[in-house]
Parts: structure tokens; sequence; C-alpha cells
């Protein structure tokens, strides 16, 4: 049993390199507070935000402040948060509608659900400042259902809320009402898209369609519409909170504060972190995530999801903002931040997300439903060994026509992984197709496995191999038959003198 | 209404503000290519062959959905569109059969003509196809999934016109299809057969079945005497399908054409559209005498009675129990025919041709059997399949002579040919009416309230009922989303009509499933004005006046409502159950 | 109580951090992150086991609650521990196992269990 410590000798949070480098603004309250407890959020200066912004100032002040803060949409797109508002306010309607994006669904990410789970109020109080702002008195949460504690917790928040007179008719004694609800969303990727979650909402099938008209001209069930995402809105609690001056201090000069990052991948340390705009993606892997597993080689971050992108070590220094991203070939996306090393097959990469764009297309329009179809199957062939020349310039025109024809922007950045890789790893795909091998050692069918001449020949392997694909006499070295071999790999992991190699 | 003028490809035009950029374009002499759009359906934006460039505006927009603006400029003709146009058809194409030479839409297909307008020579991708077996659940369509491009005009058909959601997106990515929900087949689930969806379907995914070879079969076979009627509304059509331009009235050809594919006899089912009036206008006046069920509706529309049947079950007994004028004419043809020429009704082959998908599912109604077990229609044909044939047995339509119907049951009045449009059984109905209650024809013959486009239509026409002056209160409507409002209204005890007639297709019989494609309002247009034309022409102008008709009666069906006819020119309804 | 005004929501805020540094002074805390992340990485089984051992070691004026995730994924399930009057003290990753002797060592002891240490907020 290990001695017990001091407790002055106990780190501080803000000493863990996980956490020194972080800003957290719209995390304050994630793992500090009991979530279930309007009080404990109050406490720390909850519904502040609301109270200035609903009895201090007008609509237009709102949306003015948000719009000072710099605040741009953190669902993906990077939209200005407070000229969204803006527009949605000129929107002359009896009628008109908030609604929140909970509808998470890159893989690997995982900001919303924390937030969601972590501190609820947070994002019913930015609902109800964005409603003010754009002169909604109603509002939806479209979350997925996958997240039943997220819909739990968001549940009791609103009924806590409306007790408390937070949400409802009359807030603050003032004319602004505002109600909100939950919409379960079924877990279909495209209905993070505004148009298809409207849609859904409506309870038709989550399908976009074209804009204009633009939502905040004509959204749910033809109303003007405001959609934001579930940090954006936590963001705004805090910016009304504050004040728009205090929350520019942060960031870049065109992408303000903070972003929350869900770092996945063969890093040490993986879990969200919220860091200021403006830091770079070294800082964030090699200090708050502790560099790479087992001291492997960086090869490449995936950052922004199935519409995002590679970015190699050579832009490792790229400032963290929305539009270094996008010259980088990536995007900010929802925050997802996948770390790959060495044996990581990019090709391999693309085709992971390829497969999640083409089995989460609505089917609606033809270059995402048939395009990454196409797409995909050229990588699986790729990856398959059976590339062939002119298959990278198939890729390269089918992701053309899909960026350029695709109705959502969805489907416009599907291709994006494989033109990402394509621009950073294209050497990777040209081992695969004219020399046969991944040079990452990820893609089965693309290795070998030989037997050296350290063979000892005690049959070991032979026996062991399910495909008996192995041959040789006793104590003399083996053979592997490569038509027969399925490439399991058993073999290498049963052999005593390490003679069985793989390449 | 507001314009704005729109440059299109250095071309400027003043378009209402209300176009979007393909509409706009067409004003300019442009026509870009389209999927998914539909001028009558509302645009989806979906195909993406319609892409062009938008000064200012992002990517490549779908012209079809891209609302004009004063000073808007586009591009239609760019590398960068053709280049994705084309794309996006090869990609089509590589999921698609690629079996145009031996396709029933091969020369007819709006996914083949783009194709070849683009000047695709080769299909670059290759790989996976979507394979699903073909629906062959019902009488009257065929749906071929392989063959479908997903441009979802059956389904919002579907919607928009008849009111029903037959159809809608199953699964997501390569795996979506289009279908009848659970992947049911059309035969399972409340589908009246209208064939509206195989109306705007642009591939052969939506056709009508097929039944071109089974009567080619009978007309080969010696031991058969083939009858063929033909509907009001396929001579005012037929001739698209066969080069002539629409509106054009082809009844003379046509008969001429039946006579050379070898059909025995050729009649007019307008015949007995005018017997339908006499069974159908004496039973209407029976029940307003004698206190029957009103309002009565007729019972003309096969995908109307489809309808009626599998949603308002209730209403059954406001139906008129007069048949169909095909199923009248199957009758005759089974029965009086026969027994005239003495011949054994097993050798008689009865073919109808008509505006209707829906009529493939009338004619094996076993209530419509005057034989047990033999049906009085053996096979219905649809005005595109009549096409098909004729082209199939190298008749050059165009310099066909014009031949006249047999006879008797081949004389007809104008009264009989107006079936073929919105209002025209109501107005043939009045004008007989009128006849029988005051012994004097209708002033002016026509009765123009009950004509025209408006999908319900309301009239009055007041006459002598029982010594006194009645004003009868009709409505008329065509499509099943307006006969929908109609229904739920006499549900609610609201409608205090004495008559209604509904057609299931919108404009009546002219605008039915299995006529000629393409079909939008300006052709249905034409094909109307030709039906009035052809009443115009007619010296005979009232159902009652026809003399065989007259005959008919005299000789051997006695009286109308009378025994004989009950037996023979009247039918039962009932319920239908199926899933969902 | 229905808040009307930002003095009423002013007076709640001041009431509740009031309540708070109350809890704080007088009660020994058990805190375990229970967000799905949590919950997916064993959090509930240390939630019992907690409560298992606060009854087992007879521990007083203790309260076990449980918050969101602070994002360290890694270091699931977590615990904390807040003694009055002391900062809090992360554990992590915690099994059911190790619960126990938190509890005994920690919350009981007053020392802090170094090999489970985390940080402290």
């Amino acid at each position: 049993m290990a001695e017990a410590i001091k407790i002055d000798s106990v780190p501080n949070y803000s000493d863990l390199p996980f956490y020194s480098k972080q800003r957290r603004m719209v995390l304050h309250n994630c793992g500090t507070i009991d979530p279930d407890s309007l009080e404990e959020y109050i406490a720390n200066g909850g519904y502040e935000g609301l109270a200035n912004a609903i009895t201090k100032m007008t609509p237009a002040e709102v949306a003015a402040e948000v719009k000072k803060s710099g605040l741009r949409g953190r669902g993906g797109g990077g939209f200005p948060t407070g000229l969204k508002w803006e527009i949605a306010a000129k929107s002359v309607s009896d009628k008109k509608y908030i609604i929140c994006n909970a509808d998470e669904g890159d893989p690997g990410a995982f900001m919303d659900r924390s937030l969601l789970e972590g501190d609820p109020h947070a994002i019913l109080e930015g609902m109800a400042i964005g409603a003010y702002a754009i002169g909604a008195d109603e509002g939806y949460i479209y979350c997925r259902a996958e997240y039943p504690l997220a819909i739990a917790r968001l549940k009791k928040a609103i009924a806590q809320a409306e007790e408390a007179g937070l949400l409802g008719k009359n807030i603050f004694g003032t004319n602004f009402s505002c109600t909100l609800h939950i919409k379960e969303g079924a877990g279909a990727f495209v209905c993070g898209e505004e148009t298809a979650l409207m849609a859904s909402i409506e309870g038709r099938r989550g399908m976009p369609r074209p804009r204009p008209p633009f939502p905040a001209v004509k959204g749910l069930w033809d109303q003007p519409s405001n959609i934001n995402n579930v940090e954006t809105f936590a963001n705004v609690s805090y910016i009304l909170r504050v004040g728009a001056d205090e929350y520019l201090k942060f960031g870049t000069e065109k992408s303000k504060g903070t972003k929350v990052f869900a770092l996945t991948g063969k890093i040490n340390n993986t879990g969200l972190a919220e860091v200021p705009m403006g830091i770079t993606m070294r800082e964030i892997i090699f200090d708050i995530g502790g560099g790479i597993l087992d001291n492997r080689k960086f090869k490449a971050v995936q950052i922004g999801g199935p519409s995002g992108g590679c970015m190699p070590e050579s832009l490792l220094d790229t400032s963290i903002d929305y539009d270094s991203l996008i010259a980088a070939g990536a995007m900010m996306g929802s925050g997802g931040l996948v770390v790959m090393d060495e044996s990581t097959c990019m090709v391999d990469v693309a085709k992971f997300f390829l497969t999640f764009t083409q089995s989460e297309s609505c089917g609606k329009c033809t270059p995402c439903r048939e395009g990454t179809k196409r797409m995909l199957e050229i990588l699986e062939k790729i990856t398959d060994g059976k590339g062939e020349d002119g298959d990278i310039e198939r890729l390269e025109n089918l992701a053309q026509a899909i960026k350029n024809g695709a109705l959502c922007a969805l489907g416009q950045t599907a291709p994006n992984p494989v033109l990402s890789t394509l621009r950073y790893f294209r050497d990777e795909y040209e081992a695969h197709i004219k020399e046969k091998r991944c040079p990452a050692g990820a893609c089965t069918n693309l290795l070998q496995y030989n037997i050296t001449d350290a063979c000892k020949g005690c049959g070991l392997c032979a026996r062991n191999c399910p495909a008996k694909a192995i041959s040789g006499e006793l104590k003399s070295v083996h053979k592997i038959d490569q038509s027969k071999c399925i490439k399991c790999g058993v073999c290498m992991s049963k052999c005593p003198f390490k003679a069985i190699i793989r390449k | 209404m507001e314009l704005v003028k729109v440059t299109i490809d250095g071309i400027t035009v003043e378009v209402p503000s209300t176009f979007t950029v393909i509409e706009a374009a067409a004003k300019a002499g442009i026509r870009i290519p389209q999927l998914c759009y539909h001028p009558e359906l509302t645009k989806e934006g979906a195909c993406r062959v319609c892409v062009c460039e938008i000064e200012g505006a992002k990517g490549l927009p779908a012209a079809c959905v891209f609302p004009v603006r004063d000073g808007l400029v586009v591009h239609t003709n760019t590398p960068k569109v053709r280049a994705t146009r084309k794309a996006v058809v090869e990609l089509l194409l590589a999921n698609h059969p690629q079996d145009c030479l031996f396709c029933q839409k091969n020369n007819d297909c709006e996914l083949q003509s783009i194709a070849a307008d683009l000047g695709i020579r080769e299909v670059p991708y290759q790989g996976e196809k979507r394979k699903a077996e073909k629906d062959l659940s019902n009488p009257s369509l065929v749906r071929d999934p392989n063959k479908c491009i997903l441009c979802g005009r059956c389904i919002r058909a579907c919607h928009e016109r008849q009111g029903l959601d037959i159809y809608g997106y199953i699964n997501r990515g390569f795996k979506t299809v289009v279908g009848p929900a659970f992947g049911f087949g059309l035969g399972d689930v409340p589908c009246t057969y209208c064939g509206q969806c195989a109306a705007v379907c642009p591939t052969a995914a939506i056709c009508e079945k097929d039944d071109t070879e089974r009567v080619f079969a009978a007309l080969g076979d010696p031991k058969k005497y083939t009858i063929v009627q033909t509907a009001p509304a396929v001579r005012v059509a037929l001739g698209e399908a066969l080069g002539l331009p629409a509106g054009e009235i082809v009844t003379g050809k046509m008969v001429a054409a039946l006579r050379r594919l070898g059909f025995d006899k050729v009649f007019d089912t307008n015949f007995s559209a005018d017997l339908t009036i006499m069974e159908e206008g004496s039973e209407f006046l029976e029940r307003v005498t004698k206190g029957g069920v009103l309002p009565m509706i007729t019972s003309c529309s096969p995908g109307w009675i489809n309808f009626i049947e599998l949603k308002y079950p209730d209403l059954l007994p406001h139906l008129s129990t007069a048949k169909s004028p095909q199923g009248m004419f199957g009758a005759l043809t089974k029965t009086y025919w026969p027994e005239k020429n003495g011949m054994a009704v097993e050798d008689i082959y009865s073919v109808s041709i008509m505006p209707c998908t829906a009529k493939k599912s009338e004619c094996v109604r076993p209530q419509l059997q005057s034989n047990p077990g033999l049906p009085d229609v053996d096979a219905v044909l649809t005005t595109r399949e009549l096409a098909r044939m004729i082209k199939s047995a190298g008749i050059d339509f165009k310099s066909l002579p014009e031949e006249e119907y047999d006879s008797p049951l081949g004389t007809s009045t104008g009264a009989g040919v107006i079936f073929g449009v919105t209002g025209g059984v109501m107005e043939a109905a009045i004008r007989t009416v009128h006849f029988l209650l005051t012994k004097q024809e209708i002033p002016g013959i026509v009765f123009t309230p009950v004509r025209g486009m408006e999908g319900i239509k309301e009239a009055q026409v007041v006459v002598p009922i029982n010594g006194q002056d009645v004003t009868v209160k009709l409505a008329v409507a065509h499509t099943l989303r307006n006969a929908k409002i109609l229904m739920d209204k006499i549900r609610a005890g609201q409608a205090d009509y004495h008559f209604i007639e509904i057609m299931a297709c919108p404009g009546g019989c002219i605008g039915g499933g299995g006529q000629p494609q393409p079909v939008n309002a300006e052709i249905r247009a034409a094909r109307t004005a030709a039906t009035y034309t052809a009443d115009e022409r007619n010296v005979l102008r009232q159902s009652h006046n026809n003399p065989e008709i007259q005959a008919l009666y005299k000789d051997w069906l006695g009286a109308p409502l009378g025994e004989k006819s009950h037996h023979l020119l009247h039918t039962h309804y009932g319920k239908q159950e199926r899933k969902l | 109580m229905v808040i009307k005004t930002i003095e009423d929501l002013n007076a709640i805020k001041v009431a509740a951090q009031a309540t708070i540094q109350e809890r704080r002074n007088s009660q020994k805390q058990i805190i375990i992150g229970m967000g799905t992340c949590g919950i997916a990485a064993g959090a509930k089984a240390v939630w019992d086991a907690a409560e298992a051992a606060v009854k087992k070691l007879g521990v007083k004026d203790v309260v076990i609650w449980d918050t969101g995730c602070i994002g360290m994924c890694q270091k699931e399930p977590l615990l904390d521990v807040a003694l009055p009057g002391q900062p809090r003290v992360t554990y992590g990753p915690v099994s059911p196992a190790d619960v126990e002797r938190i509890v005994a060592e920690h919350v009981v002891g007053g020392r802090v269990v170094s090999d489970l240490v985390v940080a402290k907020l």
C-alpha cells in the first residue's frame, strides 16, 4: 500500500500539463458543480447573463453585444453568431423559434454531451438570451436520443428553470416569455444540418433542403428560426454575464474566445480540453495531450470530423482559428481532434470517414449518395491492393463533383478527408497503388508475413496457423505460402525466436 | 406581379419574382436539364443535374430551386457546370441497369435523353449496383427499384396531388430507396393504382403493367373473336405518343390502327358512357324523388373507387351503383354481343384502351363478371401501351386514313366524349337529367359551370322535381386530394350537395396515369380543348338522343334501372383492407 | 421561489453560496464524475462502493453527490474527496476496490492516498 502524503504536496489542477494551457470559460462548471442543482448554477453566476440581457438591454443591444464579442458558431461553419441573430431579428413574424442543435454526431466528438450533462442550465440560459435577441418565444433543443443522460438533465433543468420563473411567461417580470422543448433525434448524422434538423422536428424525414430561403427567413414550420449549437449557447451565457469586452481578451483577431476539443487517438492524455483560440496544434497535442502514445512518431491530426481534414507534422504550428484551419484544408468543425501516429494509414483514415459519410448520407442528392459510394469503393480497392493507375484522378474528379454539386454542407464537405490526405500524404496513396505497399503497415491485404533465417524449425507457427499456410521440415527454416496466408498474425505472435517478420 | 431582370448566359429576360432560375432560363430559350424538377410539383433540388453558376452564390446551386432576384447573373454552360452535370448523370448511370435497349421506356426516358444530350459515352465508375426485387404485387403498376434515380417525383405526386403518402424514402446512404413503407408492395398498401406516380416518373422505375403481349397473343389466336373499346380521353392524347402535337383528335386514325392490329370489332367506350348517363341519371332521379342516399357520387373512375373503398368505406352507399363505362361495355361484349351473334362467350376476347392504370385493377374485380369466372374485360391497355403496339406492328400512324367505329355499339354522343375531362360526367348527366325532368333540352346544350381546372367546382341547377322547382346542388372534384376534402365534408355532415362527380386524376381522364408522357398543365389544356371540340363536332350532344342506345333499350335491355340493367350494368362495392 | 427581479436572483445566489459554503465547512463530501463517460468507465460501481464503504466504516456527516465530466477521460472514473476546510482532491482512475481505502484513509483519516491522487481543485 502506498504511503499517505500531505495534501499540500498534491498538485493543483492548474499545475497539471493537461489543464495549465486550458482556459475553462465554457466548461467552468463541468465536473465541479452538481448539474441537477439550479442553486449551484446560480451560485456560480448562472442566469446573470439572462438577467442582464432582458432587464437592461434591448434585443438589438443583445445581438450587438454578441456581435462585438466576435463569437462564431461552434458547430462547424463558424458563422458570426451576432450577425446570424441580427438577420433573424429582422425577419418580421408573429412567431419565431430558437433552436439548439444538440445532435452531436461527429465520430469521436463529445463536447456537447459533456456540456449538456455537466452544465445544462448554461444552454437554457443561452437559448433564452438568443430567443430574446431574435424575438422568439419558443424553442427546441434537438438532442440525439443516444444521449439519455443529457436529455434527463435537460428535462430536469427546464422544469427547475420554469419553476423559478427563469423560463416560461414574463421572465424577470418583463414581457419576454420563452418556452423550451426537447426533441429527441434518432441519431442520423445529417440531422445536424439545420434544415434537416428542422424537418426532423416537424416529424418529417431528416433531409436537408436547398437554401435560400434561409432558416432566418423560413425555418421551423415555415417561421423565422435561428439555430446555434450547444457550445455556442454556452458561450452566449458567458458573454452576457461577463460582457463582450472581457470575452474579447482571448483568441485571435477573427476567432475570439475559446474552443472545446475532444482529444482522442494515439495520444497520452485523451479528454476534453477548452483552449483559447490561437493556440497551436503542437501545444494541444504535445503540452495538453502529453504527446504521442508509446513515444511513437506523430503523423497527422484529424480535425473537423467527416467534414474536416488531416494536418501533417509540417502544420503543427498552425494557429487554431477558423480561417487558418480552412487554409490548411481542414476546418474547426465541432471540435473532434483525432491524433494519428506512424502506424496509422492515411488511406485507411480517408476510407474510415468516407464509410461514415456514405452510410450517413441522407440519400437525397446524387453527388453525395452515389459519389461518396464510388469514392469509398475506390479507397477500398486501393487498400485491398487492387489500386490502379487513374484511381487518384478518379477520386479527385469525384471529389470535385461532390464539392461543387452536393445539396448541403455535409455533402459538399464529404470529400475533404480524401482531399486533405491526398494533399499531404499523396505518397501513401501512390505506395498502395504502385508498390502494393502500406507504409504504415496497417492495410492487412497489403501485408506479407515472412519467415527469416532465425527460424529454428520448431513448427509452432505451422501448428498454430489457421489457414495451414506454413510448411517445413522440423529443425529447418519454414516457409509461408502467401496464396494461403490470411494475414492473421498468429504465427508472428507464437514464434519464440522472433523469426517471423511483417512488412 | 413584380417583375425582375435576370441575365442568363448573356440573355436578359424579365420574369416574375416568384420564378426560379430554371423557369427564367426557359424564358431565355435555355432548357436546363432536369430530373427531380417537375413543373407541377414542389421543387426539391435533389438530383443536381440542373446545377449552374450563379454570380455571388456559393458552389453550384440547383437552378430549379434558386429564386430569381433583380440583377441575378447566371451561367448555365461553363466547363465547371458541364463537368458537374456530367458527373452527376454518370453517377446515376453507374447505379442503373443500363439496359435501355430493352427497357419499357426506351426512347421515352428522361434519364436516357439527358445522358444523350450531355454526350456521355462511358460510365467511368464501376461498382455495386442496387439489387432490388421488382414489385409485381398489383394488376396495374410495376415498380423496378433498380431503375429508380431517387428523384422523388412519385413521392411528391402521390402526396401533393392525391393526398396519399404511398411512397417515401427508406434507408440512408447508398442503400436509400423509394417505395412504400417497410418494403411492402403497392398491392399491400392503400394504393389506388391511379398511376400519377408513373405519369411523373422520369425513368422506367414505375410503369404500367405491360399487357401488350397478352393482347398480341389473343389477336394472333384464330379462335378468339377480339373486341376493343376505346375510352373517351384516349383519342385526344394518343397522337402525342406517335409524333403528333398535343390536342390533336385522332379518333379515325386510332380506329384504323386498331383494325390493322387485327381487332375483329372496334367499338367506342363513348357509347357506354352514354349508357352510363341513362342508368346513372335515372338512378339519381330515383334517389332524389324517392329519398335515396344523397349526395350521390359518380363511380366511373377506378382510382377513385379504390380510394373510397380503402379510405371512406362508410360512404360507399353514396356511390352510384352504375358500373363505369368500361364495365358496362365489358358486360355487353360478354352478354349482348355473343347472344346477338350466336357466339360462344368463351371465344370472345374483350380489350379496352384506357387512359388509366387503375382500369387494370377494375377489370379483375369479381363483381364485374357477367359470366361467373369470366372477366367482362380480358385486358386493359393504357394509351401508352396502345402506342407501343402500333409502333411494334409497324403501322405508320400519321398516314392512316380516318375510319369509323363498328356498329352497333359504336355510335356515341358529345355527352359521351366529355366523360374524359373533369366535370364531363356531370355535364353529360345534367344534359340528360334536364331533359328527363322537363322534356326539353337544356338551353344552349352545354352546362359550363362544371367546366375548368379548379380543384373543386360547385354549381347548381333548378329543375322541377315532383311538381316543384328544386335547386339541385352539384360538386365536381378532380384529384384524390380534392376528393378527400369533399368526403370529409360529407362525413362531417356539412355537404348539402345532391350530386358529386369525382375523378382521381388531374383534369380527369385526359390527365390519367396511363396517358402519354410528358404531361403538364399545358398539355392537359390541349387535351381538354380537343375533348370539347369533339363534343361540338358531334351532331348528337345528349346521351338520350343516341339512337343506338335507344335501340339497345328497346330491343334488349328494357328500361334504365330495369331487371336486365340491374344485373348487367350495376354493381356493388366493399371495403378494401390492406396493410398500413 | 419565483424569481421576478435581478435582486431576487442575487438573493438566491447569495443564499446558495452560503449553503454551499456551509456544506463545505460542515460536511465531508465524496463527489463522483457521473457523465456518460464516467458511467461508461464504471462510475456507477464506484458510487455503490462509496455508499457501501461509508456505511461499513460508519462515516458520519458525509454526503455523496455526482458531477459532470471534467475532461480527463483517461483518468475516469474520477472520485473527489473534499473535507471541511480543505481543498477538493481528485482521484482517478478509481476502481470499486480502491474506494474503501480512499474512504478509510482520506475521508476518515484525512490522509491523501498518493498512488491514486490526480490533483486538487
